[in-house]
């Protein structure tokens, strides 16, 4: 039997407690809409440790140019979502 | 020496494992401190091997592997010059680095690259010159080069080509994407993944295994198994030169050197 296929809502929460984790945030304090790199006030090389968190935890790869231009977490999730 | 600590890496010898770890801030950077340093552990290495059956090569930098080339220093350098000489210039960094990365490629040794964080360019270079890399879960391998209107310059395609297949070089080469270490293992890239933050004492457990083994009749399989694209290797070093004349190389440098933003290391 399949398993039911993630809601973008799904997936962008899931991503929020993925980066929270990673940089060690509140949870709380991130949005869907936020600009991660200001909000995180990361750059390019943690961004990319960001996608490999993602990538490992919903099991797809995101070539990083699919983020070329992608800033807030909701973005970042259907990008995700269109490979699920 | 047996043991020796450099500005960018240092190395040591114990129960006949070569550990060689890059240490240049922020990303082992390989400029010319660390080609510098390179040469002299190629230099040793000849008796560093009669000592040991493995060599590992890995980072003490939180960022990764290595970053590649020092763009920076390319820049700084060539916008000094007239192109010829820049170019020049470029042609003997590349051979030099040439003769280093064939040397441990060619080493009698099984080599082993423990892998974390970011493996990218010349980085990525290095590692292939090895016969194993253990890949930390966090880790990612790419060639950037093409976004700077470049291909790769240290043996990189070649030794690409060696591993793995066609299609997958292309796919590196041609969108300059990075692919992470659970990619790198489906592709044959990678021969173990490790857990994070586990990715050396992988390759210490696995050069511990190879010690086992007859150094002789080791290192006759890896010449049997692992031949050295010469000829390539010179051509990439000849159309990396070429290339580097065209003005949309320097106008990529110069953008990745003054991007204030968080995004160079991004297509």
């Amino acid at each position: 039997m399949n398993s039911p296929m993630k809601t973008i809502e799904q997936t962008t929460d899931e991503i929020l407690d993925l980066a929270a984790t990673h940089f060690k945030v509140p949870r709380a304090g991130l949005g869907p809409e936020d600009d991660f790199y200001k909000k995180l006030g990361i750059d390019s090389l943690q961004a990319l440790e960001l996608l490999t968190r993602i990538e490992n935890h919903f099991g797809v790869e995101l070539p990083d140019y699919e983020v070329q231009g992608v800033s807030d977490f909701r973005t970042l999730a259907s990008r995700i979502q269109a490979r699920l | 020496m047996d043991q020796y600590k450099g500005k960018s890496l240092s190395w040591r010898v114990a129960d006949g494992v070569i550990e060689l770890a890059l240490n240049r801030a922020p990303a082992n950077e390989i400029g010319r401190a660390m080609l510098e340093d390179l040469e002299r552990f190629a230099s040793s290495l000849s008796a560093l091997e009669s000592k040991a059956s493995a060599l590992i090569v890995y980072s003490e930098q939180k960022a990764g592997f290595s970053a590649g080339a020092d763009l920076r220093e390319v820049y700084t350098q060539a916008q000094k010059m007239e192109m010829s000489s820049a170019v020049q210039g470029v042609r003997e960094f590349l051979e030099r680095i040439h003769a280093v990365l064939n040397r441990i490629d060619d080493s009698p040794l099984t080599t082993i690259a423990a892998v974390h964080g970011v493996c990218f360019g010349g980085g990525f270079e290095l590692a292939l010159t090895c016969d194993l890399i253990v890949a930390d879960k966090m880790a990612r391998f790419c060639f950037p080069e093409l976004r700077l209107g470049l291909i790769p310059g240290f043996g990189g395609i070649p030794r690409l080509k060696r591993d793995v297949g066609n299609a997958v070089v292309r796919d590196l080469l041609l969108t300059g994407r990075s692919i992470n270490a659970t990619k790198a293992l489906s592709v044959g890239l990678a021969s173990q993944v490790a857990a994070e933050g586990e990715a050396l004492r992988l390759a210490r457990a696995t050069a511990a295994q190879v010690t086992k083994f007859d150094r002789h009749t080791a290192a006759a399989a890896k010449r049997f198994i692992k031949p050295i694209p010469s000829s390539e290797l010179r051509n990439e070093i000849d159309i990396f030169c070429e290339l580097f004349t065209r003005p949309a190389v320097m106008e990529g440098l110069r953008k990745f050197v003054e991007d204030t933003g968080a995004h160079p290391y991004l297509p």
